[in-house]
């Protein structure tokens, strides 16, 4: 750091304890600067940057969005296997709707994503949630039937469990698989090969039991949380799709 | 004030003013993102562009900057290309963006770019600025592709995700954990301060036999 | 060298026949019986493991040490076996190695020496291999087989990975922890040791006879384990008698490495406090430590995060227990009026 001035660091250096000069009048008195121009230079400086980053966002939000679309598709499809199509319904005052009242946002209210078969049934709904496992929050998202009580499908979206060890809640495809074979809820975790055969049985992985576990609850927790609200029933599928709505 | 010439100022922060392993400055990102080698390159590359705007745009207005809000405004600049990044990374590269997560944000509070604004830009020209903040972004990506290639190679066997030393391969989990960047940092730098004793051992023996 | 009747000699004129040699010498001794309950149980495994953790002590003592790398104080020698018994039977010896020049690289070396570290180094060497393996420091393979036959893939090739095709089984704090059925071993079986686990962590009464045997020698300060004790016992029982945690107090006293650590880490010379009121101290956090760690925890044991983290706090604890000077007056009395 050679370049750095040194003509305010001499000045606090060669300062005597007797001077009879008030510290602030030794330092050199450099031009003055009025409050206002210092305000204007950071208006129009902070002006600037504002318009150039709302001139990239423009840009970028639509392919963002579309990414995160895409993405959230894909999670939904992979747990409801078979579906191609799928509706978003929001958590209104303790009762579904397809749409969301005018002006509200949508970030403002919980969701879940349904499956319609053509005739209008309900095929399964996809639930997300999020719950801290051994290392940080764990964020699922899995396909339940409503009629009959049992898993569709289970997808890890994001995870910081120990690698090798917690992350084979995701790349364990023998662990991953059971929820796709239909288990009842609500679930219980058991030790691989101690499970006495019952059809809420989850064999947990060996040397990550509190990972596997983890998601076990997360999928409990989320249907304690939604099974009055589906139980009421859902409404039928809006015949046209709002704007907005990811429809394939 | 030291005078140097255009190259010097590109090469010094390249090795030997190296901001991170010499000037232990930028530790932050060293630290957290630097568990693969793409992401340290994803990193890199975000901070590179953030510091050579920064210079850049701080050394051409310079003289419109009052130098009661110069930090301010230093930090405004930094802020601004910082936020630019993170909304391209995220648009262009979104699964290097989910890794780095709040990394990316967390730019702007890498005192390497402030120092160089303040230590080198605010004192010199566009074209010298940028040359300087070349050359510290280059030195910055040194550091973190050694540091990444060491974590990714023995934290899972791999350089750039192509496989080294096979399937078989037992991972050190510790080295992709926050732990193995500070465990990598103190090798190097154990390596560094080693090297650097050699030599100066050296040259007192040739001043010696000299005299 | 004269016939005077006065003798004039430089202090100090008491001399205690003890040598650093002569106590680490001794502590080494009063490990054997547990060596040998080790490799009773466990078979060669427990041979090899303990060679190979051992030999990565000495070979980085010897290249990278003070004292001109000199092994004879015999305390490269401790800290190997140590690491060695901490670490379950069937683990790979390239890690086990591994662990050794690590704790003692980075455990001691690194801060100067024998007398200089902080840490203990044989724990330091475990918890870098918990972190960086943490598959297999948690491999325990089910007892079985003929006495000579490998509990493991001991001899998987440097860098890579074991191949594991026996059955595994918990230990008795995971299985506890962990299990279905809530299994609470007989202490009677973790007493004389025939669990599983890692290979000191077996037969808590051999540790219990060697460090015993430390104790009337004055090589260990017996207020640290007693202490350790004492706290575990109590925080448990009071735990488990509000029914917060399902272990029993004595099942948490003779379970995991309690013994092995409470008798040969804590107890390190180096990193423990100096005074007795401190290592009551020290030996309280540690007792707390272990308890809150294996009831909440992530991982069934806690005693070598316990050890680290009080190993991390001694100088505060040294600097707070500081024996007044003999004849100088405490502040109260300085206020007290005359």
């Amino acid at each position: 750091m050679n370049e750095q001035g040194n003509n305010n660091g001499d000045n606090e250096d060669t300062l005597v304890v007797e001077s009879p000069v008030p510290d602030d009048q030794q330092v050199p008195a450099t031009e003055t600067v009025s409050t206002l121009r210092l305000v204007a230079t950071l208006a129009i400086a902070g002006a600037l940057a504002g318009l150039l980053i709302v001139l990239l966002n423009q840009h970028t939000k639509p392919i963002i969005d579309k990414y995160k679309a895409e993405q959230l598709k894909l999670a939904v499809y992979e747990v409801l296997p078979g579906s191609e199509h799928y509706n978003t319904y929001y958590l209104i005052e303790g009762k579904l709707s397809p749409s969301l009242p005018d002006g509200a946002k949508e970030n403002d209210y919980k969701r879940v994503y349904v499956s319609h078969s053509k005739s209008g049934q309900v095929k399964g709904v996809a639930i997300s949630r999020g719950e801290s496992g051994f290392q940080d929050v764990v964020q699922i998202i899995f396909g339940f039937d409503p009629t009959t009580g049992k898993l569709l499908g289970m997808k890890v979206l994001d995870s910081k469990e120990t690698p090798g060890l917690g992350d084979k809640i995701f790349k364990d495809r023998a662990f991953v698989d059971q929820f796709f074979a239909g288990p009842e809820t609500p679930l219980t975790g058991v030790k691989a090969g101690m499970g006495k055969g019952l059809p809420t049985e989850i064999d947990t992985i060996t040397g990550a039991t509190i990972s596997s576990k983890a998601v076990i609850n997360i999928i409990n927790h989320a249907l304690e949380e939604w099974r009055p609200v589906l139980d009421q029933g859902i409404p039928p599928a809006p015949t046209s799709l709002p704007e907005g709505e990811v429809q394939q | 004030m030291r005078k140097t010439t255009p190259s010097q100022d590109l090469i010094r922060g390249i090795w030997e003013e190296n901001p991170v392993l010499i000037q232990m400055l930028g530790l932050c990102p060293a630290l957290a993102v630097t568990n693969s080698v793409k992401n340290a390159l994803a990193m890199s590359a975000a901070t590179f562009f953030v510091i050579c705007c920064s210079s850049v745009l701080v050394s051409s207005c310079k003289r419109f900057i009052p130098k009661e809000v110069r930090i301010s405004a230093y930090i405004l600049v930094i802020a601004t290309f910082v936020t630019l990044a993170d909304m391209l990374l995220q648009a262009y590269a979104p699964v290097q963006h989910k890794e780095l997560g709040a990394f990316i944000a967390l730019i702007v509070v890498n005192c390497m770019i402030l120092g160089r604004q303040e230590a080198f830009s605010a004192k010199n020209n566009v074209y010298r600025s940028l040359l300087d903040a070349i050359g510290t972004g280059i030195g910055f990506t040194i550091a973190l592709i050694m540091m990444g290639g060491f974590r990714e190679l023995l934290g899972t066997g791999a350089f750039l995700e192509y496989s080294v030393f096979g399937p078989n391969f037992e991972p050190w989990v510790i080295m992709v954990l926050p732990a193995g960047g500070f465990l990598t940092l103190g090798f190097i730098l154990l390596a560094m301060g080693y090297i650097e004793q050699r030599k100066k051992m050296k040259a007192l023996m040739a001043a010696e036999k000299a005299s | 060298m004269t016939d005077s009747i006065v003798k004039l000699t430089a202090s100090p004129h008491v001399r205690s026949d003890d040598s650093t040699v002569k106590i680490m010498w001794s502590v080494v001794l009063s490990l054997l019986p547990v060596i040998a309950a080790s490799i009773w149980f466990f078979g060669p495994s427990a041979f090899f493991v303990l060679l190979a953790s051992t030999a990565g002590c000495l070979v980085t003592e010897r290249l990278f040490g003070s004292h001109r790398g000199s092994l004879a104080d015999g305390s490269a020698m401790i800290t190997g076996l140590l690491l060695g018994l901490t670490l379950p039977p069937g683990f790979p010896l390239w890690m086990a190695f591994l662990g050794g020049v690590f704790g003692m690289a980075f455990g001691k070396i690194i801060f100067g020496g024998l007398g200089q570290n902080i840490f203990n180094p044989a724990l330091v060497g475990r918890a870098f291999l918990q972190a960086a393996f943490p598959v297999a420091i948690t491999t325990w393979p089910a007892k079985s087989g003929q006495w000579w036959s490998l509990q493991g893939d001991n001899f998987a090739l440097p860098f890579m990975s074991p191949v594991v095709d026996t059955a595994t089984a918990a230990t008795p704090l995971g299985h506890l922890k962990f299990g279905d059925d809530s299994v609470v071993t007989p202490v009677i079986d973790l007493f004389l040791g025939t669990t599983g686990g890692s290979l000191g962590e077996t037969s808590a009464l051999l540790i219990l006879l060697g460090g015993i045997y430390l104790a009337y020698r004055g090589h260990l300060n017996w207020h640290i384990p007693l202490s350790i004790f004492v706290t575990t016992f109590a925080v448990s029982g009071l735990f488990f008698a509000l029914g917060i945690s399902q272990f029993p107090p004595l099942f948490m006293l003779f379970s995991g490495g309690m013994m092995l650590g409470a008798f040969y880490m804590a107890t390190d010379m180096v990193t423990s406090p100096l005074s007795n009121k401190g290592c009551w101290l020290f030996g309280f956090g540690i007792g707390f430590l272990v308890v809150i760690i294996r009831i909440w925890g992530g991982l069934p044991e806690g005693m070598m995060y316990a050890i680290l983290l009080m190993n991390a706090l001694v100088p505060f604890i040294n600097r707070a227990t500081q024996p007044r000077p003999f004849g100088s007056v405490s502040k109260k009395q300085e206020e007290a009026p005359k």
